[in-house]
């Protein structure tokens, strides 16, 4: 034995304690700076990429709405596409070569002629007369307004060419040129034309998918939780049951994909490129994470709460039903809800069941053809046209808050439902 | 520790003055007649139990226990913890069944029905013979929707006046109306530790039980809480038949009229309190009472 006091040993060993505790704090709050930076950094990039395509160019173009050209019976048949070129023609009277005239026709998006069209059959007094009409801009021209395209380059190496850039100057000193908010972003569907491609069609899709994959995957999820927790027999056949579950929360989510494919598709042949295939396929995927946190919600309950219920003489049933559950729906709401947004977050499996196709229409029901949040933006990331770059990122701004929303509703609720004991 | 014991290696080289006594008080549980001391049945009993063996997969928690509960007695259970006085208060409603691998052979009665039996419906017999716990347990609920439960799902109360008149009568009974009156709507888990377990008596009283098991009703209770709640208990005797298990002599001594004494999940001793605490019969009863171990 030295001749130390103990609280001298204690001393002099304290300095190193605090000294590691300081180390193992630092390292923490490093990893965490770390982690935050790399997310600021990711989230600004989605931010400055996108942020553009919510508002867009239009052309301010004088148009005849000339009875010639619109046959008064039946004006939606009529040839709109002549009347914006005509419009465009008398808007630069000295374009005269056929090379040019298609250059300038190129200013304005292939919209602008349905643009033209629902004027007329709102209001079918339009004809004969003269209006000023604000019509979409190409994409090109809106590129080159949001300083996407470089004047400086050689003329080959853009997509627009010097005389188009000459009119576009012109009808800004004319004030003819204007920005305003994208409404066709979130009101169209997908189109080959990024001015007029919008993001609807894809949510509408996510949207019926994730209803299907809810309605089906959170009562058979919790159904199965509480049987297994509370109700099934302890034995080896639970135990396998367990282990697999646990193993199918792990499978790759392309497997599923696969799986719909094999059995949904080509089995009981539904229809290819559905939201009720989705829905299934996704349901399928959900299902063991919800199973699994179900359970561990049921877990959480304290014995104490079933024993109490049993011992006034609560049926097992009425005890799990009455008491248990209740104080277990937070947690299981909770990983409903994360599942849900693992689901909307979801492509690979959908590429699987043609959710991938080019579908124009917004779906109107679970067995129209359709595309889903991901698998849209996947589609636009894999477009040549510059445009497409900030409507992919405006795209995933979308699909993000959308997650954002859905988490803070699984911690909005756990806090509200979450009653202490 | 004593659990070591029940493997039959004698511990000879236990060297502790703690294990000596109870290698000891193993071998004089070997020796001696493991029959129950005292007068463990009575006439008319409410409740009688014979031969009755509780296994937790292979181990064997009470042994070949039988004893008599009569009509509004207070009947003590002590003994050293884990002798098995919780397991043996939960097969007189059935709670173990809740446990998978407990198993309960031999015959319990309640009245003339074997509670165990096929055909009993748990479900009544629990709402018969009703339970407290340990820990207070009320429900994370209103201290009005506490009460109204059990009577609700019995289908005790045909009207709302009714089950307000159950739930004020159960409230009164449990010595808690006074206090909580004011504010039956709000949450039950907002109460001191007493009340709770006041609570809980009153839960358990307003499915109008025979018997009441109160398992350790006040181990987690501070000493004024626990006069309280005694002195329910002397007063709750006159209309049910209470078993209480206790680890604290005391505590026996003051509400039972009968004490039984489990030891290593035998029933050594069943007497009546004030010879129990005086006079025991068995050696080993003696030496625990006396505080030689425990
Ligand atoms: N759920 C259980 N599973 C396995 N063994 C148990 C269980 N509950 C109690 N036991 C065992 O049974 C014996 C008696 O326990 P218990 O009745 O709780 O004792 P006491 O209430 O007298 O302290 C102890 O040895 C304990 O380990
Ligand atoms: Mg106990």
């Amino acid at each position: 034995m030295n001749n130390q006091k103990p609280m001298d040993i204690v001393q002099a060993g304290l300095a190193k304690r605090y000294k590691k505790e300081k180390r193992f704090k630092l390292i923490g709050l490093s990893a965490i700076i770390f982690s935050l930076m790399f997310l600021v950094f990711l989230f600004s990039s989605i931010f400055l990429n996108g942020y553009k395509a919510f508002y867009q160019a239009e052309l301010r173009i004088d148009v005849f709405f000339d009875p010639a050209l619109l046959d008064i019976k039946d004006p939606a048949s009529a040839n709109f596409d002549a009347l914006v070129k005509k419009s465009l023609r008398t808007t630069f009277p000295d374009v005269k070569k056929r090379k040019e005239k298609k250059k300038l026709y190129g200013l304005v998006s292939t919209d602008g002629s349905f643009q033209l069209r629902d004027m007329v059959l709102a209001d079918p007094a339009l004809v004969g007369q003269n209006r000023s009409v604000w019509l979409l801009a190409d994409d090109d021209v809106d590129m080159l307004m949001k300083g996407y395209i470089d004047r400086n380059l050689p003329q080959s190496d853009r997509r627009i060419s010097d005389v188009q850039i000459g009119w576009i100057d012109k009808l800004i000193d004319a004030g003819r040129v204007k920005f305003r908010f994208n409404i066709g972003f979130f009101t169209n569907g997908d189109s080959r034309e990024p001015e007029s491609a919008g993001i609807l069609g894809a949510a509408m899709g996510s949207f019926y998918m994730l209803a299907i994959t809810l309605v089906l995957s959170f009562p058979i999820g919790i159904g199965a939780a509480i049987y297994l927790e509370e109700f099934a027999a302890k034995n080896r056949i639970t135990d396998i049951i367990e282990v697999n579950i646990n193993n199918l929360a792990a499978v790759p989510s392309i497997v599923f994909g696969l799986l719909g494919l094999a059995v949904f598709l080509n089995f009981f042949h539904l229809p290819r490129s559905a939201p009720l295939v989705g829905g299934l396929v996704l349901f399928l995927m959900t299902l063991p994470t919800i199973i699994i946190t179900g359970r561990v919600a049921l877990q959480s309950v304290p014995p104490s709460i079933r024993e109490a219920a049993l011992g006034v003489g609560a049926s097992k049933m009425q005890a799990v039903l009455h008491h248990v559950l209740p104080l277990a729906m937070p947690g299981m709401l909770t990983g409903a809800i994360i599942g849900m947004a693992r689901a909307l977050g979801e492509s690979a499996p959908l590429l699987m069941i043609g959710m991938v196709a080019f579908i124009v229409d917004i779906p109107a029901g679970i067995t129209d053809p359709a595309t889903a949040l991901p698998v849209q933006i996947y589609l636009w990331a894999d477009s040549p046209e510059r445009a497409f770059v900030e409507r992919t990122s405006a795209a995933i701004m979308v699909l993000l808050t959308f997650l954002v929303l859905m988490n803070g509703t699984a911690v909005y609720l756990r806090s509200k439902f979450e009653r202490r004991w | 520790m004593l659990q070591i014991l029940s493997s039959n290696t004698p511990r000879s080289t236990a060297k502790s003055r703690e294990e000596r006594i109870q290698s000891k008080a193993r071998m004089l549980v070997d020796r001696e007649d493991r029959c129950t001391a005292g007068d463990p049945f009575v006439e008319n009993p409410r409740m009688s139990c014979r031969n009755v063996n509780v296994y937790y997969g292979d181990k064997q928690a009470i042994r070949d226990v039988s004893i008599d509960i009569s009509e509004n007695e207070v009947l003590a259970m002590i003994g050293p913890s884990g002798c098995g006085k919780s397991t043996f208060l939960r097969c007189l409603n059935r709670m173990n069944d809740t446990i998978n691998i407990c198993r309960v052979t031999g015959e319990l009665k309640l009245d003339d029905s074997d509670i165990y039996d096929k055909k009993m419906d748990v479900v009544p017999l629990r709402a018969r013979v009703g339970m407290v716990f340990q820990k207070p347990n009320p429900f994370p609920k209103s201290i009005y929707d506490n009460i109204a439960y059990g009577p609700t799902i019995h289908g005790l109360a045909a009207t709302k006046t009714e089950l307000t008149e159950i739930v004020e009568i159960s409230l009164i009974k449990a010595g808690l109306w006074d206090e909580v009156k004011d504010r039956l709507d709000q949450p039950g888990t907002g109460l001191s530790g007493g009340q709770q377990q006041r609570l809980c008596i009153a839960r358990a009283i307003a499915v109008g039980p025979e018997v009441i098991l109160m398992d350790e009703p006040c181990s987690a209770l501070d000493p004024i809480a626990t006069a309280t709640i005694e002195e329910l208990i002397s007063e709750l005797k006159q209309h049910y038949t209470i078993v209480i298990v206790t680890h604290n002599m005391q505590q026996a001594a003051r509400v039972s009229q009968r004490t039984a004494y489990f030891h290593l999940g035998d029933l050594l001793e069943v007497s009546q309190t004030d010879v129990l605490f005086t006079r025991p019969s068995h050696q080993l009863t003696e030496d625990y009472i006396t505080g030689r171990f425990g």
